[in-house]
């Protein structure tokens, strides 16, 4: 079983195809995410943008299957790692991949750490779990991560509880704990948002540092292209569940192609340029995703909307090099004219 | 931690002192007093009663000798019965009660807590329906009738059971059973709730998303990772459900003959006997204190944000 699960071929390191995550409420289906694909390879770094609600947490925690259920179902798509899926998992198998190959931390520092445990007690049992280790070992483990991300005096703040850390320095432990059993994946989603912004950078860099460090690939989700410029090969731009477009970074920026993502760049700050007053801003709300009819999500606010927008979901284009763009603009009209 | 213990158990002293003072007088301004039956007594013998128990004295002047007296350790003569005092009445049932207490509320945080964990890791199965089910029984059926209910199935039909006494009474160690499941009732109820709704909101924290993310078995989340935050509102709940279950419940003692404190907390007041009223208060404060003080030294030993200074 082992050797041909060794053998077996794969092309992507993770591969989502046609994820669908919808949940069940009083107010009708939640459609949280809706048919998404994309791939990730070893030690690239892909970030995941769009608005609060977009679906960029669904779409990860289903990766992890993390997903509550009820209300919460993964109904479609399959999510293979290391060519495997995820999906049709037992739940020991899971558990081996979870904290194991795939890692995740979590927007709240202040709630993600137990509070009513040790530092030293959560890194042991992390590691524990999926090490044939001792405790001794586990601790001086968990020791050496604490000064790899930068916590002083480790030896003795491992004995600590989370509530006498500050909020980065949490994350930093919580950095630690994800990468003490050097997982294949972390999934960072909105890492530094909960914290000061002067803290957010470093927390980033020390992301940075440790993925390319130790070779790991990275889901960094964000509402923040600012951030996607600095660290990510690969952006998603989430929309309404969907992703809109899909490109190399360089590409975004050098050639941003749906509305929304042009929107979203032109609302980043920016220093090079003089700003006229104010910065942009993408107006209106989000679509509430029940019962959406079939149409292009972002119509209600694009500035370049078309009739065709407010009928029907637009097809996918590939314009060259992998970058991936869902927009009526750019669909061959030929192909659809008649409609 | 020592310094703090001390400081609350000074501070225990005061509390005590308001209470006392409050019960003293508010029983006085209740209309009626403990010599006004149905019959009228005879002026003479009226006058006699009053000066016996100095109460044609000021008010303020029957306070201090009443607190005087108290802190010696005397709650002072009972008005209504002549036979003992006011401490005989008190120290001769409250063991009884206790013992009952003691045993019932064991009964129930052991299955409150079980059935709420079991409802609450299988929310919506059939385990989590009876054992809400058994709750909500629990809550809603007053102790009068499940008492007798009991009573009727394990004692007259079983005859597993005495129907009732109780073994100081020579009724044998069995008279206790009932009275403790029925008792142990209620609280049950509460606490299988309270454990089910808090257990629920622990699972649904982010902390426990982090366990599981880690690769944790559901059972380390459940016993390692959720237990002591789920157990705080229990703890606080069991503080003064202990105070009230320990020092008597009038109904129980009255379905199954047991001589507990419970039934001067309702005759003391009916007859108006002041110093019996006061005292049964005082016994149900000193205890309620206390287990509010042992309440917050087990919850900051279960929640290391806590800590006393
Ligand atoms: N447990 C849940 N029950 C119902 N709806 C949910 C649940 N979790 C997420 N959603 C919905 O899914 C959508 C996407 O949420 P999320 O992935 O958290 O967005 P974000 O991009 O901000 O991370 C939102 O509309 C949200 O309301
Ligand atoms: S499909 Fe139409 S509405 Fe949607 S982004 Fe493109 S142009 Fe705008
Ligand atoms: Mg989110």
């Amino acid at each position: 079983m082992s050797i041909a699960k060794a053998q077996k071929t794969y092309t992507h390191l993770l591969e989502v195809n046609g994820l669908k995550t919808y949940f069940k409420t009083d107010a009708g289906i939640v459609k949280a995410v809706d048919g998404i694909s994309f791939t990730l390879d070893q030690g690239e770094t892909l970030g995941i943008v769009g608005e609060s609600g977009s679906g960029k947490s669904v779409t990860n925690l289903s990766i992890m299957r993390l997903i509550q259920s009820p209300p919460g179902k993964i109904v479609d798509g399959e999510i293979l790692f290391e060519g495997e899926d995820i999906l049709k998992l037992s739940e020991s198998e899971l558990r081996h991949i979870r904290g194991n190959e795939i890692s995740m931390i979590f927007q709240d520092p202040m709630t993600s750490l137990n509070p009513f445990l040790r530092i030293s007690t959560q890194m042991i049992e992390t590691i524990r779990l999926h090490q044939d280790v001792t405790r001794k070992e586990a601790l001086a483990k968990s020791i050496e991560m604490l000064k790899l991300v930068g916590i002083p005096a480790a030896e003795e703040r491992i004995h600590n509880y989370p509530h006498q850390f500050s909020g980065g320095m949490r994350q930093r432990v919580m950095i630690a704990m994800a990468l003490s059993c050097e997982a294949k994946i972390l999934i960072a989603d909105e890492p530094t948002t909960a914290l000061d912004v002067t803290i957010q950078a470093q927390i980033l860099e020390l992301i940075q540092d440790l993925s390319k460090k130790l070779n790991t690939a990275v889901i960094l989700i964000t509402h923040d292209l600012g951030v996607v410029a600095g660290m990510c090969d690969t952006v998603c731009v989430m929309y309404a569940g969907k992703i809109v477009e899909k490109a190399k970074t360089h590409d975004l920026y050098a050639k941003p192609s749906h509305p929304y993502t042009f929107g979203l760049i032109q609302s980043v700050p920016r220093l090079d340029k003089a700003q006229d007053g104010k910065l942009f801003s993408i107006e209106g709300q989000p679509p509430n995703v029940i019962d959406l009819p079939p149409c292009c999500p972002f119509h209600p606010r694009c500035h370049k909307v078309m009739d065709i927008c407010r009928t029907q979901y637009p097809p996918t284009k590939d314009l060259g090099n992998g970058h991936e763009v869902s927009c009526w603009l750019f669909a061959d009209k030929k192909e659809h004219s008649h409609e | 931690m020592t310094k703090y213990i001390i400081r609350r158990l000074l501070g225990i002293i005061p509390t005590l002192l308001v209470i006392i003072t409050i019960s003293f007088f508010i029983v006085r301004v209740a209309p009626g007093g403990p010599f006004d039956g149905e019959r009228a007594l005879p002026e003479v013998v009226k006058r006699n009663i009053e000066a016996k128990y100095h109460m044609n004295d000021p008010l303020i002047v029957q306070y201090g000798r009443y607190m005087f007296d108290v802190l010696r350790g005397d709650l002072g003569p009972s008005y209504r019965y002549k036979d003992h005092d006011v401490n005989f009445y008190i120290f001769q049932s409250l063991p009884n009660s206790m013992i009952l207490g003691v045993i019932a509320i064991s009964i129930s945080i052991l299955f409150g807590i079980t059935s709420g964990m079991l409802a609450a890791v299988r929310q919506n199965t059939w385990v989590d329906y009876l054992s809400m089910a058994l709750a909500v029984i629990g809550i809603s059926v007053p102790l009068f009738v499940i008492g007798p209910v009991l009573q009727y199935i394990f004692a007259m039909k079983l005859q597993w059971l005495p129907t009732s006494g109780w073994f100081t009474a020579g009724g044998g160690i069995k008279t206790i059973i009932l009275p403790a499941l029925t008792l142990a009732f209620a609280d049950f109820a509460t606490i299988a709730r309270l454990t089910r709704s808090s257990m629920l909101e622990t699972l649904r924290s982010d902390y426990i998303r982090t366990a599981k993310a880690k690769g944790m078995k559901s059972s380390a989340i459940i016993f390692k990772h959720s237990m002591k935050g789920a157990m705080l509102p229990i703890v606080s709940y069991l503080g003064p459900a202990f105070a009230g279950i320990i020092t008597g419940s009038v109904v129980v003692e009255q379905v199954f003959r047991i001589p507990g404190l419970g039934k001067f907390f309702v005759q003391s007041s009916f007859n108006r006997d002041y110093t019996l009223i006061v005292g049964v208060v005082i016994v149900y404060s000193v205890i309620l204190v206390i287990m509010n003080f042992i309440v917050d030294i087990v919850y900051s030993l279960l929640d290391p944000r806590i800590t006393y200074k």
